[in-house]
């Protein structure tokens, strides 16, 4: 891993001044209308992935990339776009020079962070990486790729403070954006069961509770159904050390969908 | 016992086999029988047959059928599902002839089915150029019938015509270029011995028009451009050159009215949709409903719904005709459930606008004046950085069919709310074949459209009920002289409702999205209801 930081840091050294000349103004100006409120004004990652490193998880190549910003993410908070080919291939080209942009290094430390997850900070208990952990909340196996250092600060300090956002309900071929909303609900039997929703339709609704167990329901099975928006379960980590919360970054950082 | 048995239960199935085979040998027996203009004109005395693309001329997308009912409809069930071979969105309309079903399944496919079993009795496939593009896929929403021939338009702009009995070609005509951007995904409508077909590519700088075909030959007998040229009136509504690339296409069936003689057909967007810099003025005839005559394709009167359109909202949605009295009067009518947010209200013999109003929010226009031309809010249109409107450009509802219930006198249409988005314009050059947009749209993070069953009072458009469902739909819908209404989801799901009420009565998970309009028909004097999820024919009969 700190052998392909190297790399990484050279390449980015490299890069940093081609940037500076290469830069397309138009590509710019694309990205910062389009891209930047989600990636951040430097592809350095908010709600949406950093895409100021080398790889791209999703977008392995040009041809990818340019797919990619055309049709959307399905599933995902990623919306197609109905710019013109030149004005993808300019995003794509600029979009692939943030690649090459120097990445802050963490400061926390990695291995310290990865004890603090296992243990103390209890995150298992929810998470999972790697097929270890719960399905309660999101996957980390790859938050280091999906999430840059200063969107993960704010959401272990924060968490509600920028909580999965969606755009349409249903796309062909996925039930339903993955953004762990939050529903309470109590069944004409009387039975309230308080989680995320899984899975919804016009008539039925899935939710996994915070032991892992996964409920069905027709919708006129409820006497009530209430949304929580805004909302997650995710507890604050307010009360760990500076030091701490930068070792547990650090080591989210790590996560790159790597086994 | 098994010696005796297998020997009996043998019989039988020959005997129950007997019984189909001389089913089926009468339903292929009757569909003999030609399907006359005068067939079609008087759809509502065959009930039991889908003989036009909305079931009659005046577009109710209504069966008169009533076997099905309030009462009972809790007990429907499937009777058969047909897989279609070739993938791919299916935005297909059926017809039903004495009991044979006529279904465009892809460009270009199309299966003679047996309405009774399920069992396909022909089909007919034709290739699509690797290179005919659209903007939206590659759908095909249904054919025409008319004597003893079948019409089907195709992706790369031929008109053609099958032989019902057999599928086998009997002609093809090209009615455009598909390499400059034309497309042809609507179903033909058949009216006395013409065959009248629309044509897209709003998004490509076409130069829309409707076009009528002699149906025994292909000739083409009148073309309406929807884009006038120089000299024609309308064409000082577009500046400079602009009108040669001016888009207007026509990608949705009309209506008729025989006893006027006159064609209601809607109009989409100018080109290029977002940046109208170049194509300053109303852009006639884009966003229309246009009424012209069916001998000679002579405009009679036209209505404009969005003038000088710089959100994408086309009028390709289906006009309903109706008559009724409107203050005291005995009025032909013509209504729609328009894209851009507002139900209107038309004299359909002169044009002359009677009453409009939203049925959803809307955020681009105080009202419309009293001639119904919307009066505009400033800063709503497209800018580099995005300018908030609703509806987004796939707007209050689209090509999916509304139904008009004469029953109970409610307009039902299947609508998008909570849909806004953020508009954007960019520059727009014109390269023939390729895509003229100049912009785009955007969707909001954490703000979820839902779709939405809407019934409009018909006269005034004021909402009676909705049904909302969880995620935005494109169904069309179907009332019944049952009291039902029939739609489905995105989810898959079929469903009927309540007509007066909007009550959840029955339904059905098909599985995959429903993306077409349903029909009934009847055989042997049971009724079916039809549609069609993902590659599915679904057919339910109690």
């Amino acid at each position: 891993m700190i052998e392909r930081f190297k790399r990484l840091l050279l390449c980015c050294a490299f890069a940093l001044t081609a940037f500076g000349n290469a830069a397309q103004p138009d590509g710019k100006q694309l990205y910062q209308t389009h891209c930047a409120a989600c990636h951040g004004q430097t592809g350095e990652g908010g709600s949406g992935p950093t895409l100021a490193t080398l790889r791209l998880v999703r977008a392995t190549n040009e041809a990818s990339l340019i797919k990619i910003i055309k049709e959307g993410i399905a599933g995902t908070e990623m919306p197609s776009s109905r710019l013109d080919v030149a004005q993808v291939k300019l995003l794509a080209e600029f979009v692939q020079e943030l690649g090459r942009l120097p990445v802050e290094k963490p400061v926390g430390d990695a291995v310290r962070g990865a004890r603090l997850y296992a243990g103390r900070g209890g995150c298992v208990a929810c998470h999972a990486i790697n097929g270890e952990g719960s399905a309660y909340g999101p996957d980390l196996s790859d938050i280091g790729l999906r999430r840059g250092a200063k969107h993960l600060l704010t959401s272990l300090i924060d968490p509600e403070a920028d909580v999965p956002k969606s755009f349409l309900q249903f796309r062909p071929g996925t039930a339903i954006t993955d953004n762990f909303l939050q529903v309470r609900l109590l069944t004409r039997a009387g039975a309230r069961i308080n989680g995320v929703r899984v899975n919804e339709d016009s008539f039925t609704i899935h939710v996994r509770d915070a032991s892992g167990r996964l409920h069905s329901f027709f919708k006129s099975e409820l006497r009530e159904l209430h949304k929580d928006w805004g909302k997650t379960s995710m507890p604050s980590y307010r009360k760990l050390t500076q030091t701490e919360l930068d070792d547990l970054v650090a080591y989210l950082l790590t996560l790159r969908g790597d086994k | 016992m098994k010696k005796t048995f297998l020997p009996l239960r043998f019989l039988c199935v020959l005997c129950a086999s007997a019984v189909k085979i001389s089913l089926v040998l009468l339903v292929t027996t009757t569909a003999i029988a030609q399907v006359s203009y005068d067939r079609i004109r008087n759809a509502e005395t065959e009930p039991h047959n889908w003989l036009t693309y909305s079931g009659n001329y005046q577009s109710h997308r209504y069966s008169p059928l009533s076997q099905i009912n309030t009462t009972n409809v809790a007990q429907l069930k499937p009777a058969w599902v047909y897989q279609m071979r070739d993938p791919g969105k299916v935005e297909a309309t059926p017809l039903v002839v004495d009991g044979v079903i006529y279904l465009s399944e892809k460009p270009h496919v199309v299966t003679a089915l047996d309405g009774y079993t399920g069992r396909p009795l022909w089909t007919y496939r034709r290739t699509t150029p690797s290179d005919a593009r659209g903007c939206c896929g590659i759908p095909n929403r249904g054919l025409a019938v008319l004597g003893e021939m079948l019409y089907l338009t195709t992706f790369d702009s031929h008109v053609i015509a099958l032989d019902i009995h057999t599928g086998k070609l009997r002609w093809d005509v090209v009615a455009a270029d598909y390499k400059l951007g034309y497309t042809m995904t609507a179903a033909p409508l058949a009216i006395k011995d013409k065959i009248i077909v629309g044509v897209g590519g709003g998004e490509y700088g076409i130069r829309g028009f409707l076009d009528a075909y002699d149906a025994k030959t292909g000739q083409r007998l009148w073309r309406f451009w929807t884009v006038p040229a120089p000299g024609e009136a309308g064409n000082e509504t577009w500046s400079g050159e602009s009108w040669k690339t001016g888009g207007a296409p026509t990608w949705v069936t009309g209506s008729y009215d025989p006893e006027l003689n006159l064609i209601y057909w809607p109009t989409g967007n100018p080109a290029p949709d977002w940046n109208g810099d170049a194509r300053l003025g109303d852009n006639l005839f884009s966003d229309c409903l246009l009424a012209l005559d069916a001998d000679t394709g002579k405009l009679r009167w036209h209505f404009q719904f969005t003038p000088h359109d710089v959100w994408d909202w086309d009028a390709n949605q289906v006009p309903v005709l109706f008559d009724a009295v409107v203050n005291g009067k005995s009025r032909k009518l013509i209504a729609q459930a328009n894209r851009n947010a507002f139900y209107y209200l038309l004299d359909r013999v002169t044009g002359e606008f009677l009453r409009g109003a939203p049925y959803i929010k809307q955020t681009w226009a105080s009202g419309l004046d009293a001639k119904g031309r919307p009066i505009k809010l400033p800063n709503i249109e497209p800018s580099a950085e995005g300018t908030l409107v609703y509806p987004g450009l796939g707007g209050a509802t689209n090509w999916y069919s509304p139904s008009y219930s004469p029953q109970t006198g409610l307009f039902y249409v299947l609508a998008r709310e909570n849909h806004p988005q953020y508009f954007f314009k960019t520059d727009a050059v014109y390269h023939p074949g390729d895509l003229f947009e100049g912009g785009g749209g955007r969707d909001l993070p954490g703000v979820e459209p839902y779709g939405v069953v809407k019934a409009l009072d018909a006269l005034t458009g004021k909402q009676r009920w909705e049904l909302r469902l969880f995620s935005p739909a494109m169904t069309g819908l179907m009332a019944t002289a049952g009291g039902l209404v029939f739609g489905g989801s995105s989810e898959g799901y079929f469903y009927a409702l309540d007509a007066r009420t909007g009550k959840v009565l029955w339904k059905f998970m098909a599985g995959y999205q429903i993306v077409n309009n349903p029909v009934s028909y009847s055989i042997r004097g049971k009724q079916y209801v039809a549609t069609i999820a993902g590659q599915g024919l679904f057919v339910f009969t109690r």
